[in-house]
């Protein structure tokens, strides 16, 4: 509120239309949005996977990958590495050190993920509870994970430690393309293709696609059903992690209590904006997200780039109610 | 953190007595010592007093806890000199974390003004705080010397208890803006701000003066972690010097998201990012980096410089020595005898006298007629004096 207000009376634009930044930016926010993209993309499959399976929003995703972050931040704390210079690593032990950093990070948020459901959501779903009360649980399970690590590591960042620094390995139309945006965008194409084939092609994966179709029968059919929730929150989670590890790599100062919210609520609503319980559409509302908010960034100004991510939202649901893609998890092609 | 107070130790044992270190690089200006009629906490040693208190209230553990903390050690010093030497006079320092954020700094200030015992303060430290909490101290009639909120308007409230002890950022940005395109000669410059009250306000006056030579700006937000977006929009806008309006928590990584892009434009931050954490949070990042500040260095100051290290077991920073001199000051009224809230205020409003940093004297708004700005620069992994900008 107070914001909005000195916002106005300051004397300064109070919003901007820089096209011209558009057109000279485009490749290069293209190409960033592609790298942020992926890492809403991996964080909103989460997202999706338990809305697919138990109708859920499980709010407390986002403190799933920010125990990530810190998994992965600890990793390398782990491995000797201190906040500072980045040191000068061979491609071998470079890439030692990030799959090292990635299993610790995917294990931490799986492992995060599976308590959750655990403690939080399965004693509601023994006794019956409506869905409002999972939804209401779901915020409380956040607030309680990020009080976990406040009061573990204190309200600020972590220092940043970098094993690698961003380099430029070629251009596309005079915008730079780094090596970190390379790798972060194959490994999360490639864990999704990952993800998505496990769904559709696997037998744990028809599982979840039947419980998501229809838990009753389902569960008449012999699936077990507290298995396949407890394996959709391990999915979620893994991929979460992989996605922190990324976000840690692009952002080495993410390392913080509060640092997995907005991104949470980004994910979100990627995952909503693609078709929420669909996993193509989780890739591709992460993509596209990461691609608008970069191009609303250059067209308004920093202090718009979320609020263009929202409005997007809001527009695409009024003509698209379920989203970009639509489908449930439930209905996916096989 | 482990090794950061490692470092810290062990820069403390090996630093020289020599408090001039840095000068052998070719920094402009030689430092102001210490004026000979300046205000000391220590008094006459002959002063009576009971039962009162005063009270430090910015961020000690919060966000940019560094800036906070610089001022919290010079003023602990101020009252632990006035306490050794006045045996009858002994002032209770009352610390209040207000995490630097404009959300929580009203209800902290609320518990400040409840104390009884509390007839002055030193604080708040930043800008959007101050303002949120500026009229708590109005309603409470208690003074308050902020030791390093520079926001211009702060002082257009018609606060009768605010105090600022150093120049405003009408001051600073246009020193700013002279010192870029002057003395580092930029043609193109990019102003990136923040949303703090502060970085806004400071932007704007930075802009201002720099006129046709400001080539591009953007925001950024508190907290944010990555500027890959604006350094993209820095990057083809090719200037000579980056202006960042903000705090060093969120300049240290866009300062190395910079580097790494390979913008080679100097990095130009101001009061809120002159800190040793701006520096081990940008690493190489902040090796072309300069700062500007309206604070005096400590160097020359070596009574002050000594027992701060002594006292903190680090050497003094940014605002250290004008939290000290803001100290100094309501203990000089609390020595006359003054007990309560409004002897005080009215004391601080009549003040005339010389500090360790310039002369305390202030007008009707609570601004101070004479002010300097400093410029700072990073040499050798270490933040040292440059230039005085005049």
């Amino acid at each position: 509120m107070n914001h909005v207000v000195t916002f106005l009376a300051d004397g300064s634009d109070w919003i901007n239309f820089d096209v011209g930044a558009l057109r000279d930016q485009f490749w290069n926010d293209t190409i960033e949005g592609l790298s942020q993209g992926s890492i809403y993309a991996l964080v909103a499959l989460g997202y999706t996977l338990v809305y697919g399976v138990l109708r859920l929003i499980n709010f407390a995703h986002s403190e799933v990958f920010i125990f990530g972050v810190f998994g992965a931040y600890f990793t390398f704390f782990g491995l000797g590495f201190r906040p500072g210079p980045t040191p000068e690593l061979g491609a071998g032990e470079l890439i030692l050190y990030l799959a090292l950093a990635l299993i610790v990070a995917m294990l931490v948020s799986g492992a995060t993920a599976v308590v959750v459901e655990r403690v939080a959501y399965r004693p509601l779903r023994r006794r019956g509870a409506p869905p409002l009360v999972f939804l209401i649980t779901a915020i409380g399970a956040s607030f309680v994970l990020q009080q976990i690590l406040f009061i573990w590591r204190g309200g600020n960042q972590e220092r940043a430690i970098r094993l690698m620094r961003p380099q430029e390995v070629f251009t596309i139309f005079g915008a730079s393309v780094t090596n970190l945006q390379i790798i972060i965008v194959l490994a999360s194409i490639v864990l999704m293709l990952i993800a998505n084939t496990f769904i559709n092609r696997t037998r744990l994966g028809r599982g979840v696609r039947a419980v998501a179709q229809d838990p009753d029968t389902a569960t008449l059919m012999g699936v077990n059903k507290e298995r396949v929730i407890m394996l959709t929150f391990l999915i979620g989670g893994l991929l979460a992690g992989a996605a922190a590890l990324f976000y840690l790599m692009k952002a080495p100062t993410g390392a913080s209590y509060q640092g997995g919210f907005l991104l949470g609520i980004k994910a979100f609503t990627a995952a909503v904006l693609g078709g929420i319980g669909n996993l193509r559409g989780a890739l591709l509302g992460g993509l596209i997200l990461g691609i608008v908010e970069n191009y609303g960034q250059s067209v308004f100004g920093g202090g718009w780039r979320d609020i263009v991510a929202f409005v997007l939202l809001v527009v695409v649901l009024m003509f698209r109610p379920t989203g970009i893609l639509g489908e449930s998890l439930g209905k996916a092609r096989v | 953190m482990l090794a950061a107070t490692a470092s810290l130790v062990l820069g403390a044992c090996s630093a020289r007595t020599d408090t001039n270190s840095g000068g052998d690089s070719g920094s402009g200006a030689a430092a102001p010592s210490k004026p000979a009629d300046a205000a000391d906490p220590k008094g006459d040693g002959k002063a009576t007093c009971s039962g009162v208190s005063l009270a430090y209230a910015g961020t000690i553990n919060g966000g940019n806890a560094a800036l906070g903390q610089n001022i919290l050690w010079g003023v602990k010093l101020a009252v632990q000199q006035h306490n050794e030497a006045n045996k009858g006079c002994q002032v209770d320092l009352k610390q209040f974390d207000t995490e630097g954020s404009p959300d929580k700094a009203p209800g902290i200030v609320t518990q400040v003004i409840s104390d009884p015992k509390i007839i002055g303060a030193v604080g708040l430290p930043f800008s959007g705080e101050s303002k949120a909490a500026g009229p708590i101290f109005e309603q409470a009639g208690l003074v308050h010397v902020t030791p390093s909120a520079t926001n211009p308007d702060l002082a257009t409230h018609g606060w009768k208890t605010f105090f600022r002890a150093l120049g405003n950022d009408a001051v600073q940005g246009p020193a700013a803006a002279k010192f870029i395109t002057e003395n580092l000669k930029a043609a193109k410059v990019c102003v990136i701000k923040d949303d703090s009250e502060y970085g806004k306000g400071l932007a704007k006056a930075v802009s201002d003066a720099l006129g046709s030579k400001l080539t591009c700006s953007d925001d950024v937000k508190t907290k944010q972690t990555d500027f890959a977006a604006v350094v993209g929009k820095v990057k083809s806008a090719n200037p000579d010097a980056i202006f960042y309006s903000g705090y060093y928590q969120e300049a240290a990584p866009f300062a190395t998201q910079l580097n790494d892009a390979g913008v080679k434009a100097k990095f130009v931050g101001p009061d809120g990012v002159k800190d040793d954490e701006f520096v081990k949070g940008a690493g190489d990042a902040s090796a072309a980096a300069y700062f500007t500040c309206p604070c005096v260095p400590a160097d020359a100051f070596t009574d002050f410089f000594n027992s701060y290290k002594k006292l903190a077991g680090q050497e003094p920073g940014t605002y250290s020595p004008e939290g000290y001199d803001a100290t100094t000051i309501l203990l000089k009224g609390i020595d006359k005898g003054i007990k309560d809230r409004a002897g005080l205020l009215d004391f601080v409003k009549n003040y005339d006298g010389q500090g360790l940093t310039k002369h305390f004297k202030w007008d009707d708004k609570g601004e101070l007629a004479k002010t300097t700005v400093w410029t700072y620069k990073v040499d050798n992994g270490k933040i040292v004096k440059n230039v005085e900008i005049k």
